[in-house]
């Protein structure tokens, strides 16, 4: 495990979920937090990278309390996990970096 | 300084308004609103349970043109007033009548 | 004079302070008796999904709170279409049967017809 990437901005409105994606590679982690949590709708607009990465072995979280808050437990893709903050903390720690892009 | 109800310390802010919303109880009501010179009756209570009512369903302290407008639908037209709400909580009575009922003050109260 | 105020939401709720600042805004102008209007695009249309369980993050859930808009006489409530398309969201999934849908050339129309934008 190398990187763990944190994104925290819409995928609608911003690159940066994109930008992430481009630059993650097979032994990363992904972190969707705060309007980051937009990115794991099954309408994303980065599905299909997202899909890609998660059959190469990256694995996909989303913030469990911010999904919630935003009423999206029920339009997220399947293969994306949810965490809560205590998986949080545990994911930084078994990262060897945290890269947010906000 | 604090008042002490039944036995519970009660905390307002320099508003007079409950610091922990959760504190409130029927006495607290009664002693907020000695603090405005307010002794409550039935027709104040209906309000102050309204008001309770509000805030639970759209997380809102009401500004006085939604209270209003709440009051006239639930409680009849004749007490769907502005001038019928003022006797009751003067001199403001959106934030008055908040207060009492352990809302926070309307944050788009003028 | 009434005039014609439109008020823009443009951004997700929760991620920043930007919508609720917009809903203060309009439920602060609706004490001054004037034609308001509220428009919710981009990401501004994820505030009418019903479900939001906000205190799970310390915060006032928007499907509890924008239901109160007619309270305030605030009845022209628009959606633009695009955005819920860009988005995949249908309009009988939002919070209010009230909301009415409007395409771009419509919301064209719109801000043509204000006195006054305000934007969020």
């Amino acid at each position: 495990m190398s990187t763990l990437h944190t994104v925290n901005k819409s995928p609608f409105t911003h690159g940066t979920l994109a930008s992430c994606l481009s630059i993650c590679t097979d032994s990363d982690g992904v972190l969707l937090l705060e309007d980051g949590v937009f990115g794991a709708m099954t309408t994303t607009p980065c599905a299909t990278r997202l899909t890609e990465l998660i059959e190469q072995g990256v694995r996909v979280y989303a913030l469990i309390d911010d999904v919630k808050a935003r009423g999206l437990e029920k339009m997220l893709m399947s293969n994306i996990e949810l965490t809560d903050y205590v998986g949080f903390v545990q994911l930084s720690t078994q990262h060897r970096c945290v890269q947010s892009w906000y | 300084m604090p008042a002490n109800i039944d036995g519970h310390l009660i905390i307002t802010d320099k508003d007079g308004h409950l610091k922990n919303l959760q504190d409130w109880s029927e006495n607290v009501a009664r002693y907020l609103a000695a603090q405005e010179n307010i002794v409550l009756s039935d027709k104040h209570w209906e309000i102050i349970y309204l008001l309770r009512e509000f805030y639970s369903e759209f997380e809102l302290a009401p500004a006085m043109r939604a209270l209003v407008k709440r009051v006239g639908q639930q409680l009849g037209e004749e007490k769907g007033r502005s001038v019928y709400l003022m006797q009751l909580f003067p001199p403001s009575p959106a934030r008055v009548a908040a207060k009492i009922a352990g809302l926070p003050r309307p944050a788009n109260c003028l | 004079m009434r005039k014609k105020i439109l008020f823009i939401s443009r951004h997700a709720p929760y991620g920043s302070s930007i919508a609720k600042e917009a809903l203060d805004a309009v439920l602060t102008a609706a004490a001054y008796d004037q034609d308001l209007s509220l428009l919710f695009m981009d990401d501004g249309i994820f505030q009418l999904l019903p479900n939001q369980q906000a205190n799970a993050i310390g915060q006032k859930s928007f499907a509890s709170m924008l239901p109160a808009l007619p309270l305030y006489d605030v009845e022209n409530i628009f959606v633009h279409l695009e955005s819920l398309q860009a988005r995949g969201i249908s309009k009988n999934e939002l919070l209010f049967d009230s909301v009415q849908t409007l395409d771009s050339t419509a919301v064209s129309a719109l801000l043509a017809q204000q006195d006054h934008l305000l934007s969020f």
